[in-house]
């Protein structure tokens, strides 16, 4: 379970930004992720969604509040939180299979055992026989699903996606959201998403926060179960088309343009 | 659908967005390979025109025909008390030592500089000084220090490789991509494994061109290294045959350093494609 109270990250005056000096990026977020959520951060670019992500991640320490992984304090990265990023971050030098077994091997894991483990989580994201490939000769989506593999190698409590689709192509894009599904449905993984598609979001969450322009407050938190319907056998496309899927769609939409249309 | 996703839309997954595009090693016959080779014909043609006609003399200018009789003998007979091999192979055992140090001296270096701002601070300047002084000027100042032997000679070309050596690697760790550094971090990597499993391999690809860059400058360093009390070496055979103005042999050996030379530079850039295949591409 993943607790956040009162998180508050203050600016810290990156290098050649003139605008919202002074502006906190988030401010008194408070959110609880219960164990097997599929947690979705939603808002407008720049509002500081990846911020929060790396608040969790441990990359970045919050100026206010306190944030928790089961009862323990964040204080920096560690393996009990898993990373998947938008640009992949896979090492070009190690092959797929030993990229997916990075986290074992810099745990000290038995080659053969660490191996299997790979193998293991290479299956389950449908990429049976490209372990020996080099990683620089595969397609985003397929890399993207290496480093999924990567960051459920390392076994941890709470998987977190900086805008991991949001590099692929629409097709891909939707199969990645089902094969995320699967994945979820798999293991039983607490996961937190950051997006800046909506209907990703609506589709993937069980629970949705969509946050404000900076700085940063939740102003909608919504539990939903379009995801958990998918995982249980409703095909995508006709979960996407249901009316109140759509109603919902629109709602959160309003909610993302509302805050987007306060900045003009 | 029953499943979550079908066993079609896995496959369909798993066929790569786009057939992978590998880098075009020109075939042996390729346009550019031709050209440059009737480039060297024509010089080579020019040359010996120039000498049958005679409008340069011999002394100054040999006809390519002497020169290769010329390097039939020296690779015999010798020169100077030692074959062609003998020279270049004093030569190369020069450079490769000087190498070997620099390497074993450089690359830690470079690795901490570019970790440690501190250390960047303290031995930047210093590198900066020194690195465009050609050897030659510093050349009598090793002399005073180190003496006339082998040391000195070996110093000289380890000290121009160690420049740029220093700066590629300092600089390929300075570039190391966040987020792969974050990625491991989040998986707990200590400080060792970072460097181990992310920044050392990262910084590879800068690491060998440094590489090749200080091969080469040590490599055109050697003449003025064999400049001081050698006895072999292709730097002192040109030296010395330059004094007896045998101009064929001052030729064959700068033949036979810029062969080596080349040779040295394809070597280094396969091994760069070998151990980097994904420079440029990830």
């Amino acid at each position: 379970m993943v607790e956040l109270q009162a998180v508050t990250v203050g600016y810290r005056g990156a290098a050649g930004s003139t605008t919202a000096v002074n502006t906190p990026v988030l401010d008194a977020i408070d959110w609880q992720i219960s164990q097997g959520a599929l947690a979705v951060l939603l808002g407008p670019s720049g509002c500081g969604k990846s911020s929060l992500l790396n608040v969790i991640a441990g990359f970045v320490t919050p100026s206010g509040g306190r944030a928790s992984v089961s009862g323990r304090a964040i204080t920096g990265p560690g393996a009990d939180r898993g990373v998947v990023f938008q640009d992949d971050a896979l090492l070009p030098w190690l092959d797929v299979l030993n990229n997916v077994a990075l986290p074992l091997r810099l745990r000290g894991g038995g080659r053969a055992a660490r191996e299997d483990k790979a193998r293991e989580f290479l299956a389950l994201v449908g990429l049976e026989g490209f372990e020996s490939r080099p990683v620089w000769e595969l397609s985003g989506g397929m890399r993207q699903r290496v480093g999924i593999a990567r960051a459920l190698a390392a076994d941890p409590e709470v998987l977190l996606m900086d805008e991991p689709f949001g590099a692929l192509d629409a097709l891909t894009r939707e199969r990645m959201q089902e094969l995320l599904l699967k994945v979820w449905q798999a293991t039983g993984k607490t996961i937190v998403l950051v997006t800046h598609g909506v209907e990703e979001a609506v589709f993937l969450a069980t629970d949705l926060v969509v946050l404000s322009r900076r700085p940063a407050r939740i102003v909608q938190h919504r539990l939903l179960d379009f995801g958990r319907r998918h995982a249980q056998g409703e095909a995508a496309r006709a979960i996407k088309s249901l009316p109140e899927f759509v109603a919902v769609r629109e709602q959160v939409l309003g909610a993302v343009f509302a805050q987007d249309e306060a900045l003009h | 659908m029953d499943d979550a996703i079908s066993p079609m839309t896995v496959r369909a997954l798993a066929q790569p967005a786009e057939p992978p595009v590998r880098e075009a090693i020109a075939p042996p016959w390729s346009r550019p390979v031709v050209i440059s080779l009737l480039s060297v014909l024509v010089l080579l043609a020019a040359w010996q025109a120039v000498t049958a006609a005679r409008w340069i003399e011999p002394l100054f200018l040999p006809p390519p025909a002497a020169v290769w009789e010329k390097f039939a003998r020296v690779a015999g007979e010798g020169y100077m008390d030692a074959t062609l091999w003998q020279h270049a192979g004093a030569s190369l055992a020069r450079v490769a030592l000087a190498l070997g140090i620099a390497v074993l001296t450089a690359i830690p270096l470079g690795l901490w500089m570019g970790l440690s701002p501190t250390a960047r601070g303290v031995f930047d300047p210093l590198i900066e000084f020194y690195r465009p002084v050609p050897p030659l000027a510093y050349l009598p100042l090793i002399v005073i220090w180190f003496g006339i032997g082998e040391l000195s000679k070996v110093l000289l070309i380890t000290l121009a490789i160690f420049a740029p050596l220093v700066i590629a690697t300092a600089t390929g760790v300075r570039q190391v991509d966040e987020t792969r550094r974050r990625a491991a971090q989040a998986f707990g990597a200590t400080r060792w494994q970072l460097l181990r499993h992310v920044v050392l391999p990262s910084a590879l690809p800068e690491i060998l061109t440094g590489l090749r860059v200080g091969l080469g400058v040590g490599w055109s360093t050697l003449v003025a290294a064999e400049l001081v009390a050698a006895t072999r070496g292709l730097g002192f055979m040109v030296q010395s045959a330059a004094q007896f103005l045998a101009t064929d042999i001052v030729l064959l050996g700068i033949f036979t350093i810029a062969l080596i030379a080349f040779g040295l530079e394809l070597g280094l850039r396969a091994l760069q494609r070998r151990l980097v295949p994904w420079q440029g591409r990830a």
